[in-house]
């Protein structure tokens, strides 16, 4: 990797963070959900309805059947359509302000302004959802249906409901039509579980002391690395990571990879946090010392 | 256990004194505790927690938040980094979010916020009632000086055989049970009612979605909407029966139009924030707009429940003209009522 592929990296990753300053005054700094895991999360809930769907059409007409009344059906009518429309209003209006499927992929709506999410907004932007789940299938639907329609008409329409169904593709903050009229945003709302502090904790045995000179060649970004690789504990990454290290610092393999690396990367967090302390951040290898 | 801060002769870095392992190790107590009461609180609510814990959540919320700044200014861990601000983030929109009980917020849904939204967007509404009117009186006059016209207007698999070739008896025999007899013979009222809501909602729905198009879609519906109305009552009024039709239209008419024209006016609204925005920007109006205009839409929704009981209940088993007209204009004055007259206000 160059620094100009780290550089760009870091600028994407920057670019998704929006600014959120609580009244305490500190920026929560949320970051927009990507619109693959939005796509995901409509996917889940699509299925989740259907399947809820199914179910209680199978009841009703169970139902029907054992009462012979028409009673099921208009239950039926009825449940589908709450079903429909307020499952996404019901469970966003919820503490979690997040759909099943946005649940399992970690994500959740929040209000753009930073205030609290109304139930009016939650209403807007599902309500509109209506419209860009089902015009292009209406499209297509009417273009089927008629044949005296031209198929550049009905290609027309698809692609302007599609432009509208799409929105959120042609804008940074990953909005939807919905999204914009509510004045809202989906962010990733993820739960982090605290792992455990590995700088802390007796040293392995056999610990190594690296100098100075071998400390300096690495910034914050390789740490954080490293500090993934040693948390994921997979014996391959962290024989390869262990040999680019000892290449670069120029060290014989002469110890048991782990505690080459929990040596290595105590003695640079322990460094980089000292010069942080100082106000000296720096981001990569690259970075000037 | 060693200490943390052991001697490193090799290296000439000494551990610092202020050490963000010893950060941790001080305050780890307030997050997990922290953690703790908002699982609690985001599986059953505040009623689960004792008035001892809700007094500590704030006080935990803003150790969390001042732990995540001095992290962020100290720490290079990124797992302590990534855990404190996903609990911040929590913490806030819970410590935040929750400031009425869902109770209370529908109370004050009914009360103020349904009837004020619905003032609000007045001038819509009466523009979105014209475009109506407008619609019906250019098919009416079309289709009462030349009867073919009505084919253009109206679909024949929705008219059910009334149309400007049908005999009056049979016209009459359409308005004593109504739509009911050509939608299916079998099924009984409440099934109709049922049917009659849901496509209606999804015709609002749309066009109030369709709004932000600048309101053009919006308001091509609703004219659409008039064009089959006026195109009926003159197929109605040419055999003579125009009164009876007002009747049997008015019974639930006056509560289902008013809902259409309401669902135009919030998308009218949303359409002409995005083109005449004001002083704010383009996107803060779309919001402030949308926000309305959804309030709006959860009313017209529940308009039309009651349009669809209307219809489906009341104009079947109601077939007197006179009691239709009473009960149609009682709506409307209910609604009117609801909606215009004033009162104080004191939305809080």
């Amino acid at each position: 990797m160059t620094a100009a592929t780290n550089a760009r990296l870091r600028s994407a990753k920057a670019k998704k963070i929006r600014e959120f300053i609580t009244p305490e005054g500190v920026d929560l700094e949320l970051k927009i959900a990507s619109s693959g895991l939005r796509l995901g999360a409509l996917i889940v809930d699509l299925t989740l309805i259907s399947l809820l769907l199914f179910a209680f059409l199978l009841l009703m007409a169970w139902i029907g059947f054992a009462s012979r009344s028409d009673l099921a059906e208009v239950v039926w009518m009825l449940g589908a359509f709450v079903l429909r429309t307020f499952w996404f209003i019901g469970f966003e209006l919820g503490q979690r302000a997040a759909t099943p499927g946005k649940r399992l992929m970690g994500i959740r709506v929040v209000a753009r302004d930073g205030g609290r999410l109304t139930a009016d907004a939650v209403v807007a932007r599902n309500l509109i959802r209506e419209l860009e789940l089902f015009l292009p299938l209406m499209m297509i639907g009417n273009g089927m249906s008629e044949d005296a329609v031209s198929g550049w008409t009905v290609l027309a329409g698809v692609l302007w409901s599609l432009t509208l169904s799409l929105f959120l593709l042609f804008n940074r903050d990953r909005m939807r039509m919905g999204d914009l009229i509510a004045g809202t945003w989906v962010v990733m709302a993820q739960r982090v579980k605290l792992d455990a502090d590995i700088a802390t904790g007796g040293d392995p045995a056999g610990a190594m002391q690296f100098s100075e000179a071998e400390l300096s060649v690495y910034g914050i970004f390789e740490l954080q690395e490293l500090e993934r690789v040693l948390r994921g504990r997979d014996a391959r990454a962290m024989r390869e990571v262990a040999d680019t290290i000892r290449g670069k610092i120029g060290r014989p393999v002469a110890e048991e990879d782990d505690v080459f690396l929990l040596s290595y990367y105590r003695q640079l967090k322990a460094r980089l946090e000292r010069k942080l302390l100082f106000g000296k951040r720096r981001e990569d290898k690259y970075a000037s010392d | 256990m060693q200490p943390e801060t052991s001697p490193a002769p090799m290296s000439s870095i000494a551990a610092p004194a202020f050490s963000t392992s010893r950060f941790r190790a001080e305050r780890e107590a307030d997050w997990i505790a922290f953690d703790f009461l908002l699982t609690r609180l985001e599986k059953k609510g505040a009623a689960a927690l004792t008035s001892d814990e809700l007094l500590q959540l704030p006080l935990l919320y803003r150790a969390t938040l001042s732990s995540l700044s001095i992290a962020r200014a100290t720490s290079l861990d990124k797992a302590l980094l990534d855990h404190l601000e996903a609990l911040s983030i929590r913490g806030y929109f819970l410590v935040y979010g929750v400031r009425e009980t869902r109770l209370s917020r529908i109370r004050r849904f009914f009360l103020y916020d349904w009837p004020a939204a619905v003032r609000s967007v007045w001038k819509e509404t009466i523009v979105i009632a014209l475009i109506i009117i407008l619609g019906a009186l250019t098919s009416w006059s079309l289709v009462a000086h030349q009867p073919e016209w009505y084919f253009n207007f109206v679909p024949e698999e929705m008219a059910g055989g009334r149309d400007p070739r049908a005999s009056v008896e049979f016209l009459q025999s359409t308005l004593g049970h109504g739509k009911a007899a050509a939608v299916d013979q079998e099924s009984g009222l409440h099934v109709f009612a049922t049917y009659l809501f849901t496509h209606n909602s999804q015709v609002s729905i749309l066009s109030f979605a369709l709004g932000f198009a600048f309101g053009v879609p919006t308001m091509m519906l609703e004219y659409y909407q008039g064009i089959g109305l006026g195109a009926m009552l003159a197929v109605f009024t040419n055999k003579g029966l125009g009164f009876d039709f007002g009747g049997w239209l008015f019974i639930h008419g006056t509560t289902e139009l008013f809902a259409a024209a309401l669902s135009g006016a919030a998308g009218l609204r949303i359409g002409t924030a995005v083109v005449f925005p004001g002083a704010r920007g383009r996107l803060e109006a779309a919001s402030h707009a949308g926000r309305t205009a959804g309030k709006v839409m959860v009313g017209v929704i529940l308009m039309l429940l009651v349009a669809g009981l209307l219809e489906g209940f009341g104009r079947q088993l109601i077939t007197d003209t006179l009691l239709r007209y009473g009960i149609g204009t009682l709506m409307l004055l209910f609604w009117l009522a609801y909606y215009y007259v004033p009162r104080r206000e004191d939305v809080t």
